[in-house]
């Protein structure tokens, strides 16, 4: 059984964006590049089932679509323990083209589980999963907090509001995963990362799809109001507040 | 043609979020000069589809069938696709929630139409179709164009402001007669927390971090959150200590929440923490340290140790409800 681990390179998550250019892209300036959080915990439990005997997974290669840039991102995935990785050189600024392109590779090369985080920390989509099963026209399943393997047969655990529900599909199907996945993620120890340089890490060039959308410029959320304080020995004044001010009790 | 609108129903009711999701394709449908055609699937009763007529959907339709009693992702997609061929849909809407971030990427491919999520405001501009979406986790909103003939867009749950505007459309049933093997997912088992509000369905939720120093301190804030009629959350390092279940955690990684009113109780307030709750209509910070980073986020603000302020906070509010 092999799966494949989508991943995203995004800043990392304690970041203060800025925009340059009119606001028009991110000022990449000191910033630290990581594995999407959701996509580093996929990685994780993807790991996790392939170090159990018992599930039958043997294999698990991430894939990334993005420019060079990203070799170190990708070498950190290897470095925390997956088989091999594949790079498709291009840039990812639309989630059609993105998926297109993760679709053909799981379409050549036949993976059983295609695990997505929820979505990026940058444009927080939550779409690329989707659209790589509907490409692949086979099962997806969202908002997953759980996956298990045994003996080549998975089951999972999804979210609904207000609870959560064990579902099962065949294989191949993608699963879109979120918190809880597994419970932390992994962390790189020496000897991964000296055998990282060696595993291998194939280049295809983009097929052709589409860019269905743009992104045209950014804006900073606005400023809120300076914060009121009350006095801890007076809490009545925040209810009141709360009550006539604000009006939201 | 026609702008139509996702209304997922749960055990053949709607919740605010239907609503609002309706009230906002109004909105779009009156830019476009077209009609709104919701869609339900899985049974619901005529009265409560009527409902839908409330905030403007001209045409409402329920596809009902046994198979539809758990989320498939690839035959609920099928069947919308097919009702947004049939109607002519230029613009096509969903909750940005567990249903819809399963679909919407779905019909995207299927309909080749370019997809906008976590979308808070009505579209900037029609042409180009631009709209306003949320962008590094909260940190920001992007301006993003849809150059696509169709396109989808799923809504933040709490952005948009009910409108009512009554049509007279009559609820039309549809009964699936599409193939059963359609349907690959199969549910073993289902836990619901009954009774419980739906933590990204709350209006007002009460939120716990390390600052509540023990799991054992939890009672108090559990009552102030049922005696608002309000939700229980909390940050990471709490849900990773397993002091509250995953399903509490708020921030970028766990939910991302808009209710109308957050209390953070002993919550620093990080960036990661603040990704999640940025949206809320208002915060209230209760916390010891008068520099934490939550007081930034926060309009109403306590320096106080949160186990003294609690009791006195919960008199306060039965005080209120006499």
């Amino acid at each position: 059984m092999k799966i494949l681990v989508c991943i995203s390179n995004v800043p990392d998550t304690t970041t203060r964006i800025k925009f340059v250019e009119g606001n028009t892209s991110i000022d990449t300036t000191g910033i630290q590049w990581v594995i999407n959080p959701w996509d580093e915990l996929s990685l994780t439990r993807a790991l996790e089932l392939r170090d159990d005997q018992s599930t039958g997974v043997k294999l698990v290669t991430v894939a990334h679509v993005g420019p060079a840039s990203a070799e170190p991102t990708i070498r950190k995935a290897l470095a925390i323990g997956a088989d091999d990785a594949i790079r498709v050189n291009s840039e990812s600024s639309d989630a059609y083209f993105v998926a297109a392109q993760i679709a053909e590779i799981a379409r050549k090369e036949q993976y059983d589980i295609i695990m997505c985080g929820i979505e990026s920390s940058d444009f927080n989509g939550s779409v690329v999963g989707g659209m790589i099963s509907e490409f692949l026209a086979i099962p997806s399943v969202s908002s997953v907090s759980g996956l298990k393997v045994e003996n080549g047969v998975p089951s999972l655990t999804r979210e609904i509001d207000g609870g959560k529900e064990s579902v099962e599909v065949p294989v191949p199907f993608v699963a879109i995963v979120q918190k809880g996945i597994a419970k932390e993620p992994r962390i790189a120890a020496m000897r991964g990362i000296m055998m990282a340089r060696t595993k291998p890490v194939r280049v295809y060039e983009p097929v052709a799809a589409d860019k269905l959308t743009d992104i045209t410029g950014f804006e900073k959320p606005g400023r809120r109001a300076a914060c009121k304080y009350v006095d801890a020995d007076n809490p009545a004044q925040l209810i009141d507040l709360l009550q006539n001010e604000a009006k939201v009790i | 043609m026609s702008v139509l609108v996702y209304t997922e129903n749960w055990e053949g009711k709607f919740k605010k979020l239907s609503f609002e999701l309706v009230s906002y394709a109004s909105a779009v449908a009156e830019m476009l000069n077209e009609k709104v055609v919701a869609v339900s699937i899985g049974k619901a009763d005529d009265d409560e589809l009527k409902k839908l007529a409330d905030y403007g959907a001209g045409k409402i339709i329920n596809v009902v069938g046994d198979q539809f009693k758990n989320l498939d992702n690839q035959a609920y997609t099928q069947v919308l696709a097919g009702i947004a061929q049939s109607e002519g849909s230029k613009v096509i809407l969903f909750s940005n929630n567990n249903a819809g971030k399963a679909l919407a990427p779905r019909l995207s491919v299927r309909l080749k139409a370019g997809i906008a999520s976590g979308v808070s405001r009505l579209p900037l501009s029609l042409e180009p179709f631009t709209v306003y979406k949320r962008a590094y986790s909260g940190n920001a909103f992007a301006h993003m164009v849809i150059k696509s003939g169709v396109k989808i867009i799923t809504l933040a749950q709490n952005s948009f402001d009910l409108a009512r505007k009554p049509t007279e459309a009559v609820p039309e049933t549809i009964t699936y007669e599409g193939d059963a093997s359609a349907f690959k997912t199969v549910v073993t088992d289902v836990q619901k927390q009954s009774g419980k509000i739906v933590l990204t369905d709350a209006e007002i939720v009460v939120s716990g971090g390390r600052g509540m120093k023990s799991p054992d301190n939890w009672a108090p804030l559990v009552d102030l959150a049922a005696l608002l009629g309000g939700a229980t959350a909390c940050s990471r390092p709490v849900s990773d200590e397993g002091w509250r279940p995953h399903e509490e955690h708020t921030g970028q990684t766990g939910k991302i929440i808009a209710p109308n009113l957050y209390i953070a109780i002993g919550i620093s307030g990080s960036t990661q923490h603040l990704a999640g709750i940025s949206s809320s209509k208002y915060i209230v910070a209760i916390n010891t340290d008068k520099d934490a980073p939550i007081f930034e986020a926060a309009q109403y603000g306590i320096v106080g140790d949160a186990m003294k302020v609690l009791p006195k906070l919960i008199d306060a509010v039965k005080e209120l409800k006499k």
